[in-house]
């Protein structure tokens, strides 16, 4: 089976992300990807060198600069002539544009893949991660998306794929890209980071998110993180937020600060290696998934942390 | 213009699902069902535009069990004009109800599609792009904003990292997020009202869809349980089993 991976990237470098879905492609056949956008060279040679990738298509034009699904999905729909299954990360953008192409090809889309057990079955969650479905394709080409944090990421080092140009395409006419306010972080991305500090509720105010959790972060070199009530009652911005309406995550350790643990938020830290909890109710739901509980007052036993670890 | 607004009936977010013991799915036999929230938010501002004066009339759709009708009338009492049911009993996958939504746009030729950007039952997130697929038209995912500015719409949408704005020429299809709106309650003279506003039940074949699945599933079990560890008696025994983990600064 011929697989065509979607490679995000930022313009510079592959996303890590599409690590994670090269691996998923990797157990259905050959890989190829597909990088597409304007200036993309540094980009293409970087996916090249991804382990085990067979051939990179790449796609220059000022049309697919920004990810526009107008524009993007008939590119993939045309190279999937030649392909047996569209992989894409399931990130905002992975999750925006293979619908389109799914569609245009007549396919049912397989979104958020867990695991591949078979050439055409699949693991996927459902109703926020409480079951997990095994579903098995019956179309002649599959278009899958991918659950980072439930795939290892391939290497970025070893592979030799050979690069070759895309010409075809262009701007459908129908869309077109305003403008972005991206936060930027001097520290990793929720969905790549190995340490994880996120508050919760109980902070009670943005002033003491920053007083207490950034420190904490600080020191341990972590990801910034929220449960959905504290980016409703406004704390941090909304792509703090960890949960099944947020973003999904598996790092190393995840210390859930002021957090009771809704369902919602479990649905989107569950993963994670080592669960940290912090919290002065024992009967929170938290400590129910947590390997570590600390049963106290966060703002005395933050502080003390971040002193002493 | 005319706004169509696709809803659907699931599992009330409040209920913890259920995996059936033969594992065939989950259960949802006597639990209360409602409509999808994302839905919920696409009807509230489908709702705000036509106040606004931008929209006309709004057209609400679901495919799924005569139950459905239930959830066809919350979006009438919250202020939808008229419904369409395409009643089925079987589980249609989001490329089916693309594919009888674009038959009902080229029959109702709304100016905007409004969806919630997945169904909290098989979260698959693919209708919306799908039907901008089959029609043609732009699609602005995820939205955090909507403004219709003469011929176009432009939508803020939540994007990993941030937001990003995307002018969409009309007529076009928007997916909602949670931070678009927050839904009204239908009142109760709303709700009274609704009961005769017009709702006409169609059947799939009625627009020439095959709702047969293409994806099968094989089984629904429950996810692995994640048990709980140890208490700690105090910061320093964190710190010592941190520590040892190797977390440190």
């Amino acid at each position: 089976m011929k697989t065509l991976v979607w490679v995000e990237h930022d313009g510079s470098a592959v996303k890590d992300a599409t690590l994670a879905a090269v691996t998923a492609a990797s157990k259905l056949g050959e890989v190829h990807l597909l990088v597409a956008g304007t200036g993309v060279d540094g980009v293409a040679k970087a996916a090249a060198q991804i382990a085990g990738v067979g051939k990179v298509h790449v796609a220059d034009n000022a049309a697919f600069g920004h990810n526009l699904p107008e524009n993007i999905a008939p590119l993939v729909a045309e190279l999937m002539a030649s392909h047996d299954a569209f992989v894409a990360p399931a990130t905002t953008t992975g999750k925006n544009i293979a619908p389109r192409v799914a569609a245009l090809l007549d396919v049912m889309q397989i979104s958020e893949i867990l695991s591949v057990e078979g050439p055409k079955t699949f693991t996927r969650p459902i109703y926020a991660g409480n079951a997990i479905a095994t579903v098995e394709s019956s179309d002649a080409k599959l278009v899958l998306t991918v659950r980072g944090t439930a795939f290892e990421k391939a290497a970025t080092s070893g592979g030799s794929g050979a690069v070759e140009a895309v010409g075809s395409g262009g701007d459908a006419g129908i869309s077109s890209f305003v403008g972005a306010e991206i936060a930027k972080q001097d520290r990793p991305e929720l969905t790549s980071a190995k340490i994880i500090v996120s508050g919760g509720r109980a902070l009670g105010s943005s002033e003491k998110y920053q007083e207490v959790i950034v420190p904490l972060a600080d020191k341990l070199g972590a990801a910034l993180g929220a449960s959905r009530a504290a980016v409703d009652a406004g704390y941090v911005p909304n792509d703090y937020q960890v949960g099944q309406t947020g973003k999904i995550v598996a790092p190393e350790v995840y210390f859930a600060i002021g957090i009771s643990g809704a369902i919602q938020h479990l649905a989107g830290m569950k993963d994670s290696k080592t669960i940290v909890a912090i919290n002065k109710d024992e009967d929170a739901p938290i400590f129910q998934i947590a390997d570590l509980g600390l049963v106290a007052d966060l703002f005395n036993a933050v502080p003390d942390l971040t002193a002493k670890i | 213009m005319k706004i169509l607004v696709p809803v659907k009936r699931v599992l009330d977010y409040n209920v913890k699902p259920r995996v059936k013991a033969d594992g065939t799915g989950v259960d949802l036999a006597n639990v209360k069902m409602s409509m999808n929230p994302f839905d919920e938010i696409a009807v509230e501002e489908a709702i705000r535009l036509k106040e606004k004066g931008v929209a006309t009339e709004i057209v609400a759709v679901s495919v799924g069990p005569a139950k459905a009708q239930e959830t066809l009338r919350t979006a009438l009492a919250m202020g939808a004009d008229r419904a369409i049911l395409v009643q089925t009993d079987d589980d249609v996958e989001p490329l089916a109800i693309a594919k009888i939504l674009k038959a009902i746009g080229d029959a109702e030729t709304p100016g905007l599609v409004i969806l919630g950007k997945q169904a909290i039952d098989g979260d698959n997130n693919q209708t919306g792009q799908m039907l901008a697929a089959l029609t043609g038209w732009a699609q602005g995912t995820f939205a955090s904003a909507v403004n219709v500015e003469g011929d176009s719409v432009s939508v803020t949408r939540e994007v990993d990292g941030g937001l990003e704005t995307v002018k969409l020429k009309l007529p076009a299809i928007v997916t909602t997020d949670l931070r678009l709106n927050e839904p009204r309650y239908a009142s109760l003279p709303n709700i009274m009202k609704a009961k005769s506003k017009p709702l006409d039940t169609k059947a799939p074949a009625d627009y020439g869809v095959d709702t047969a699945p293409r994806v099968k599933t094989v089984k629904v079990s429950e996810p692995p349980v994640r048990s709980a560890g140890v208490k700690v008696a105090d910061v320093d025994e964190l710190v010592a089993k941190l520590k040892a983990m190797g977390v440190h600064s």
